[in-house]
């Protein structure tokens, strides 16, 4: 047994209202400290999926659990010590319009519990690591997008979450500093923070080996990290050298085998390693 | 090359619910007359309290003895003698004949004056004031007058005294009665904004929420906004009540009057009544805001 995922689906479905299914039996799990990407078209249930993940909304069907917590036995009580424990930069940012800069910032401290002379200086210094230590008492409307988007960010991670989500989160800023952003997530993720990036820019996928998430119709397909196929496609040609040199005309399937771009995700298969 | 880290802003936390000055204000106007209305109508059954005991404690300290005019008997004599006979019984302070010019005055409203034949047989009565708390003993005095022969009969007022105990205590369920129905209106308007407030700030309760705010942490802030809003008009309305009260103690209603009109009755009740109106109405606001706030947050996840 590895370490319990973060967050696992088990055959999740979705539906708003008596409308179709949006998300269709979605089963993963989120490694703890793991980086993945989540891509698909639009409307394809991206922002849906991710409302689930940040519990912001009920599965129709299927299994969630957070932390090894059951969703579906889990007490209304419970759901804001779940909550505090991930982090979301939504894709229109969601500040609080009549809160300066820096309560924007301070607010998952202040609603858990925290005295502000106890987090002042963190914030402060985080806002300065993000580079808005001069707009600490600005309102986020006088902001230009790409800093009310750090802001955003700096709020989703004040908190020290275990998971972080990221609804495109370079939407809405030049290629460069889309750069600097992911950098940043990059960053977080060694030092063991989980974090699912959504987004639209296959070039920031291509920017770091990690797994992509692609959703389509309503269905979840998972691409192992480029080096991971890179390896499974070194062991398959491997193992049909083998297979040649053996000329054992029985080993026809190869259990290991997987396409590079038609990836089949086995999870049941991980799971339990 | 990294820059000094900048002070933190000073001051206080920011509000986390917006100020919604402008939408606020027909609110607090129209819970403003409602507490100044709950105020009058508990004013108005405290009046009609106050005034339903002095009229039974005077009814209750007094007798009347009506002397019927009989043929061949002088009814003034025998008003006299009855007066005389009462005077001496156990816990009567004092018993006054009235004479034929009394009962004609009290004629006059019906008949006129100076309408009266002076030969008119006429009932006499005769005024008997008992110490208060001391039970007179009436079969007692009855028989006595029977038997000196005298036509006589004596109402003690007890009819008319629980007559007026029937009125006060209906003013008074009245009063309460009132006072319940504005509370509810009270609460039922307050929750109703509440609930409209809630809606109108969805976009700071999901981030709340997603920042992992309890739900007691937001209805809290909703329950604090409230109360001071019920405080406020409490206060304006309890004030207005009080002017009210006072401008009709000066303006001299006659006592028959003044029942269930709210007066000053110049006691600490009203004080207290009044300086209690705003707590109640803070309290009724917050309370109210909770459980709607409360109620609302419980049908989201």
């Amino acid at each position: 047994m590895g370490p319990e995922p973060v967050i696992r689906f088990d055959n999740v479905g979705m539906r708003y209202g008596r409308g179709p299914e949006i998300l269709r039996d979605l089963s993963f799990d989120l490694p703890r400290g793991s980086f993945q990407f989540l891509t698909g078209p639009s409307g394809a249930g991206k922002t849906s999926l991710l409302r689930l993940i940040y519990l912001a909304a009920k599965p129709s069907r299927g299994l969630i659990s957070y932390f090894g917590r059951d969703a579906a036995t889990l007490p209304r009580n419970e759901l804001p010590d779940l909550r505090r424990r991930v982090g979301v930069v939504f894709q229109e940012f969601r500040l609080l319009g009549h809160m300066n800069v820096f309560d924007n910032v301070a607010l998952p401290l202040r609603v858990a519990g925290r005295k502000r002379q106890d987090y002042a200086e963190d914030v402060a210094e985080l806002l300065s690591w993000v580079g808005l230590g001069e707009k600490m008492n600005a309102l986020p409307a006088t902001l230009s997008g790409g800093e009310q988007q750090r802001v955003a960010i700096a709020r989703a991670v004040v908190s020290q979450p275990e998971v972080l989500i990221a609804d495109e989160p370079t939407g809405n800023v030049d290629p460069e500093m889309g750069m600097r952003l992911l950098r940043l997530f990059a960053e977080l993720n060694k030092l063991g923070t989980t974090i699912i990036i959504a987004t639209h820019d296959l070039q920031l996928v291509r920017m770091l080996d990690a797994p992509v998430m692609t959703l389509a119709n309503g269905h979840l397909h998972i691409r192992p990290p480029r080096s991971e196929r890179l390896r499974m496609q070194e062991a398959a040609a491997a193992e049909a050298e083998a297979d040649r040199i053996a000329a054992a005309p029985a080993a026809a399937a190869p259990r290991s085998s997987v396409e590079p771009e038609t990836p089949d995700p086995d999870e049941d298969g991980e799971r339990d390693d | 090359m990294t820059n000094p880290i900048p002070k933190p802003p000073s001051g206080g936390n920011g509000r986390l619910l917006p100020p919604d000055a402008g939408r606020d204000r027909p609110l607090f106007i129209v819970a403003a007359i409602l507490v100044f209305l709950a105020c009058i109508a508990a004013l108005g059954a405290r009046g009609a309290w106050l005034q339903a005991q002095n009229w039974t404690t005077d009814l209750e300290s007094s007798l009347t003895i009506q002397i019927r005019p009989v043929e061949g008997r002088d009814t003034d004599t025998d008003a006299a003698r009855a007066a005389e006979l009462a005077g001496s019984v156990a816990g009567v302070e004092s018993a006054t004949s009235r004479g034929r010019d009394h009962a004609m005055a009290l004629l006059a409203p019906w008949l006129g004056e100076g309408n009266l034949p002076d030969d008119l047989p006429l009932p006499l009565l005769v005024d008997v004031r008992t110490r208060s708390g001391v039970q007179v003993d009436i079969a007692a005095l009855q028989a006595q007058l029977d038997a000196e022969g005298l036509a006589s009969r004596i109402d003690d007022h007890s009819r008319w005294a629980s007559a007026v105990r029937r009125a006060a205590g209906t003013a008074q369920a009245l009063g309460v009665g009132l006072l319940a129905l504005l509370a509810g209106a009270a609460a039922a308007v307050i929750a109703f904004a509440a609930r409209a407030s809630l809606a109108a700030r969805l976009d700071v309760i999901d981030a709340l929420h997603l920042c992992g705010a309890e739900d007691r942490f937001i209805a809290g802030l909703f329950q604090r906004r409230f109360f001071m809003l019920g405080l406020k008009s409490g206060v304006a309305g309890a004030i207005f009540a009080g002017l009210v009260s006072l401008l009709v103690g000066l303006g001299d209603a006659p006592a028959d009057m003044a029942f269930f009109l709210p007066q000053w009755a110049s006691d600490p009740f009203e004080l207290v009544l009044l300086a209690s109106a705003p707590i109640l109405a803070g309290l009724t606001a917050a309370i109210s805001a909770r459980l709607a706030v409360a109620s609302d947050l419980r049908g989201r996840w």
